[in-house]
């Protein structure tokens, strides 16, 4: 009986051959945290330890609120930036860099066969290029930085077998809500969700990294796609160390396989309160939006801002919507720079914010007031998250959202092609 | 053992409604996340919550985001045990490295209402009520040794103080 990616990865770290179900104890190769670095270096200090172990593992990314909204968050950047400077951590992203689960692919920390953890529940994103990446709390974080060594369940292993091929003006996004809507926001809970079948070789890196990012909302350990020409070529200059790739065996013994054709697939849109509250965007088109974001770390990449420009080219943002982009790091921000499609954003009339989460967890730059709605890219609509708890999240993809944000009402982008 | 009453809630109980994203980034003191818990689900819970009460609600609590305050809030406004049909994985985590109980049982949760009154023997595994009886999954035993010794933490700090122990009688 063959391994899945995941039991080869944690085995190989943990020296051992493992089967899903076994607990294994490795040492992880790099270990993220964001602004909530603060709050770890205050459990960190209770630990009785004065360094870490292994300052080179470690990786922090100031991203969620970027610049410090107030006095509060400017204490925590500061303390952030004192403890990396003390401890002599070399990979630190100040507030010019981006949303961390952007900024590690780019830079080449997330890679094919590597264990990355992170403060962060959308740490699963990496699996993108081929990773076991899993989310763990602070606490459990500033343990790891003393200890350099985490426990970990080899989890069980769903599999999207994918075949068929989206149509125009349907996107990844599209395919995570309709999954998610389908199977329900804990269909893969504690589990491991590999995107395969014959249609994944189809999705460009960008595409990957929102699947994996929204398999969080899955309920998932750890989402991947298996690492093929394409990741790997993306990854050509951009890695940072050595690394062997890895994929499930042919005869790999899955918990579940959920087969989805794509060809007809539609726009999807998740309703107010739950991410699986999911219907085709045609079933509610027609209700207004006060705000769209267009951004964070499902759906902020280049291709995100074109999908977007695509559709805002020649057109204004309705005078009844707030429109706010956010490129997901500094790097998509100059990309988009080039290509223009930033200027056609502004042109629109849309408001483009410091690469950050921005909004989207509800702690600064735009929050919703009682009543309003928002078109979000982002991954959770949960109630309250993006301000007052009697406002409405929507999530659906970059072109649903610029096509709604040109109308003034939830559109189908297809409407525009 | 210790008794409380019970508080229920629903399916899919998300971090966003037990502890707001808009608290997450400012460092509160324990008993300043005490009175935000439930804050965008339940206003009335905070205020009116009891040492020893417990938390009762269906399948998937606490998805959403790793933030460990919607663990520690509970636990800062004394609830003894959250009892739930299944768990997401970080929360479930969380609770365990902060020493929260976090006890899985269709049966209870089917049966316990609001206002109920609930005793939680954890060595014996077992909820008792008027309605009866409702055992649960034990834990499992990776997570037993550092609920013994009272959250990470401490589970943490003990492992180093042995490793430097080794270290220096080599």
């Amino acid at each position: 009986m063959g391994r899945t990616l995941t039991e080869k990865v944690l085995g190989r770290k943990a020296g051992q051959d493992v089967r899903a179900g076994e607990v294994v104890t490795v040492s992880p190769d790099y270990i993220l945290s964001h602004d909530n670095s603060a709050a770890i270096i205050k459990e960190f200090g209770k630990l009785g330890v004065k360094k870490v172990k292994a300052p080179g593992k470690i990786v922090i990314v100031l991203d969620h609120i970027v610049p410090a909204a107030d006095e509060k968050y400017a204490q925590n950047h500061k303390s952030i930036r004192e403890f990396v400077a003390e401890q002599g951590i070399p990979n630190f992203f100040d507030i010019n860099a981006g949303i961390c689960h952007q900024v590690l692919p780019e830079q080449g920390f997330a890679l094919p066969g590597l264990v990355i953890v992170g403060s962060d529940s959308h740490t699963p994103s990496y699996g993108a290029l081929g990773a076991f990446a899993a989310g763990i709390g602070r606490t459990e974080t500033a343990c790891t930085w003393a200890t350099d060594e985490i426990w970990l369940r080899v989890p069980e292993t769903m599999r999207i077998d994918m075949s068929g091929r989206m149509a125009p003006g349907v996107f990844a996004k599209d395919l995570s809500l309709k999954l998610i809507g389908d199977h329900g926001a804990e269909m893969a809970n504690y589990k491991a969700v590999e995107f395969a079948g014959p249609s994944a070789r189809d999705f460009s890196v960008g595409a990957r990294l929102t699947l994996a990012n929204m398999s969080a909302e899955m309920g998932a350990k750890n989402g991947y796609f298996a690492p093929d020409d394409k990741a790997l070529k993306w990854l050509e200059g951009r890695a940072r160390a050595p690394f062997v790739a890895v994929s499930s065996d042919p005869d790999a013994s899955y918990e579940s396989v959920l087969p989805i054709n794509l060809d007809g697939l539609e726009p999807q849109i998740a309703c107010p309160h739950t991410v699986d509250n999911v219907k085709p965007v045609a079933a509610v088109a027609g209700k207004p939006v006060n705000q769209v974001l267009i951004g964070t770390c499902t759906n902020g990449r280049l291709e995100d801002l074109e999908a977007a420009a695509a559709i805002f080219k020649g057109r204004k943002v309705h005078p009844s919507v707030r429109v706010l982009v956010i490129p997901a790091s500094w790097l998509v921000y100059r990309e988009a720079l080039r290509s223009g499609a930033l200027a056609v954003l502004v042109d629109a009339g849309c408001v483009i914010l410091n690469s950050g989460c921005g909004p989207c967890l509800g702690a600064h730059e735009g929050l919703l007031a009682a009543g309003e709605v928002c078109l979000s890219t982002s991954n959770r609509n949960f109630r309250g998250r993006m301000g007052h708890r009697d406002s409405e999240i929507y999530l659906a993809s970059p072109a649903t959202a610029a096509a709604s944000a040109v109308t003034g009402r939830i559109t189908d982008p297809r409407e525009f092609s | 053992m210790s008794h409380g009453i019970v508080w229920k809630y629903g399916d899919n109980v998300n971090t966003d409604v037990i502890f707001p994203g808009r608290y997450t980034y400012q460092i509160m003191t324990p008993e300043e996340m005490a009175r935000h818990a439930m804050e965008d689900l339940d206003p009335a819970f905070a205020a009116k919550v009891k040492p020893g009460d417990v938390v009762v609600a269906g399948k998937n609590f606490g998805c959403g985001s790793s933030r460990e305050q919607a663990a520690a809030c509970l636990k800062a406004a004394g609830v003894q045990a959250v009892v739930a049909k299944s768990f997401a994985r970080i929360y479930f985590r969380n609770a365990i490295n902060l020493g929260l109980a976090v006890l899985q049982s269709d049966e209870a949760v089917d049966r316990l209402e609001t206002g109920d009154p609930v005793d939680i023997d954890l060595a014996r595994g077992e909820i008792r009520s008027a309605k009866g009886t409702f055992s649960f999954a034990p834990l499992p035993a990776s997570v037993l040794g550092i609920i013994a010794a009272g959250g990470l933490i401490e589970y943490t700090k003990n492992q180093l103080k042995e490793r430097e122990m080794e270290e220096k009688q080599e």
